[in-house]
């Protein structure tokens, strides 16, 4: 039981921090539910109630079903490759002795920067002119080739460049996670005439598997909203091969000015990072219940 | 293994990163690189800093870093204040509802931008804050408040209940011991959590992307963005842009690592 003075304390305490919470986190959220109820083009004063039409639409859309599935290509690229390559750096980083700071400075450098930083650092390297294609030209006699122009080039494109920035994220958690496992545990493999392969399989991924799965709801999560990195890149094309929804739903709320549907859209990311959330949560009860 | 091969293994890991790092690397080159030679495309023949002097004397950039300086420090400090008055309830079962209120909090932190920033754009537009650091710091601020707030409430656990019972023995009451006793003892936590959230609220595009309209709030990387070129893209201009704006993030990863990496570890590995 807590005592009335010090709940008074406590509510005075957080009080100003879960007012700003409610008011520009958890009311946006519903009136975003509430404006994809509606039809509104504000730059002609229009605001009706539709109910569900806006859904409706979006169900028969074309571009909707482009932008979900270019979304779900990316996520899965995207995450699969994080994952693996992230692993691999972690286990290499876990066998190195000296100038550890140094390793995760670099390692943590790509990271850092702001996603547009990024999304024109590779918009230069991926220039007919630039430097990717030099070197195909120089190595293979490949023709000048124009990754980010190339409808079936572009979004492999976009998701190299967003694995080289996320999965260092991946690396560094699982690389934390390695530290933790006492030598003991690896002496005792040795002992018992594991091999190097054998020893990570039988002792390292599993112990390793908790974070994983987390690691991975993060960069899902993540990978879902991604919006920075195609917006500055590719604006979502060539063809929309590249417009993820939070692209299309940016494009419909701000540049062709449907409030209304773009809501619509914008509700069906956040449904999907809330559907995600939860498996994971189901996921991460059962190994817990498992064990 | 023998010290040979661990010094060889050392190496390889050092020079793989800085091989994976080479994007990077290009782009600092990319800026210091005369505009004839990058248009011939071979490598600079010399490095020159013309670059950042047309940067820094003919854009938008200057502003809009001083911009960024200015959101993102009084957005931490914002998130900062308001994370450790609510934190410290919350870590010391002061609050009815917290754990329903840490719930929310949690999922709040899994909250894409794409949902709420056009209710957000309509709630700044008639404010009538349009186009200034209000609307960003107000934006940025409760969009780190709930990772800031989650991150604190781990970092008070951990410290000793010790610490405050003996302060109340003392006769020191709520408030005193919060000031003198809380606060200096989670100052490490709250530097790291405050680290991360200047780091998001930097790199921070969305809002600052659709809430700005003038060089009076663009921030670094909305400038960048929409970084002018007349007839050809200024390659070396852009590139020098670039490693402007990182700047501040890049300083944090090389001269505070060990704080920043408390708070990713803090923020992911605990649950």
């Amino acid at each position: 039981m807590i005592a009335r003075g010090e709940r008074r304390f406590g509510f005075l305490l957080a009080a100003p921090a879960l007012i700003v919470l409610a008011g520009v986190t958890l009311y946006p959220v519903a009136h975003v539910l509430v404006l994809s109820l509606q039809r509104r083009v504000p730059i002609f004063g229009i605001a009706d109630w539709v109910g569900a039409a806006n859904y409706g639409f979006l169900a028969r859309d074309p571009a909707f079903w482009n932008a979900a599935r270019v979304t779900l290509t990316f996520v899965v690229a995207s995450v699969a490759l994080e994952l693996v390559l992230g692993v691999a750096v972690a286990l290499a980083l876990q066998r190195q002795h000296r100038w550890r700071a140094v390793a995760v400075a670099l390692l943590l450098l790509p990271w850092c920067l702001p996603g547009v930083v990024t999304a024109r650092t590779f918009e230069w390297i991926y220039h007919p002119t630039g430097i990717l294609a030099r070197a195909a030209a120089g190595l293979v006699g490949a023709g000048s080739t124009n990754w980010l122009g190339d409808p079936a080039l572009a979004l492999g494109a976009v998701v190299a460049a967003d694995v080289w920035r996320t999965m260092p994220f991946v690396a560094l958690l699982c690389y934390a996670r390695l530290l933790g496992i006492p030598a003991e545990v690896y002496e005792a493999a040795t002992v018992d005439g594991a091999g190097g392969i054998a020893t990570v399989r039988a002792i390292t991924l599993p112990l390793l598997a908790p974070v994983l799965l987390m690691v991975a709801l993060f960069r899902t999560l993540d990978a879902l909203r991604a919006f920075d990195l195609m917006f500055v890149l590719t604006g979502g094309g060539p063809a929309a091969t590249t417009e993820t929804l939070a692209v299309f739903a940016y494009r419909s709320l701000f540049q062709t000015l449907q409030l209304g549907y773009g809501a619509a859209v914008s509700t069906v990311v956040f449904v999907l990072v809330g559907a995600t959330a939860a498996l994971y949560l189901a996921a991460a009860g059962r190994a817990e219940a498992r064990r | 293994m023998n010290r040979g091969r661990h010094a060889a293994l050392d190496v390889i890991v050092v020079a793989g990163l800085v091989l994976y790092v080479t994007p990077l690397l290009w782009q600092v080159v990319t800026s210091l690189t005369p505009d004839a030679a990058i248009a011939a495309g071979g490598w600079p023949g010399a490095l020159v800093l013309d670059h950042y002097r047309v940067v820094l004397a003919r854009s938008p950039m200057p502003r809009a870093l001083v911009n960024s300086a200015a959101v993102a420090v009084i957005a931490t400090t914002l998130a900062a204040g308001l994370g450790i008055l609510a934190a410290y309830p919350l870590a010391r079962r002061l609050l009815p509802g917290r754990r329903l209120i840490m719930l929310a909090v949690v999922l709040s932190t899994a909250f894409p931008a794409i949902a709420t920033v056009a209710p957000l754009y309509l709630i700044v537009r008639a404010l009538g804050l349009r186009d200034t650091w209000a609307a960003l710091v107000l934006a940025d601020a409760s969009f780190a408040l709930p990772l800031m707030i989650w991150l604190l409430v781990g970092f008070l656990r951990e410290l000793p209940p010790a610490l405050e019972e003996a302060a109340f023995v003392d006769g020191a009451g709520r408030v005193a011991t919060l000031r003198h006793v809380i606060l200096p003892a989670l100052a490490p936590g709250a530097a790291a959590a405050a680290l991360l959230t200047f780091l998001f609220t930097w790199n921070e595009f969305l809002f600052a992307y659709t809430f700005t309209a003038t060089e009076a709030s663009r921030t670094a990387p909305v400038a960048l963005a929409l970084f002018p070129g007349v007839f050809e893209v200024p390659w070396g201009d852009i590139a020098a842009a670039s490693i402007l704006a990182s700047l501040p993030p890049i300083a944090i990863v090389v001269l505070l690592q060990r704080h920043l990496v408390r708070g990713l570890l803090a923020g992911s590995l605990k649950d």
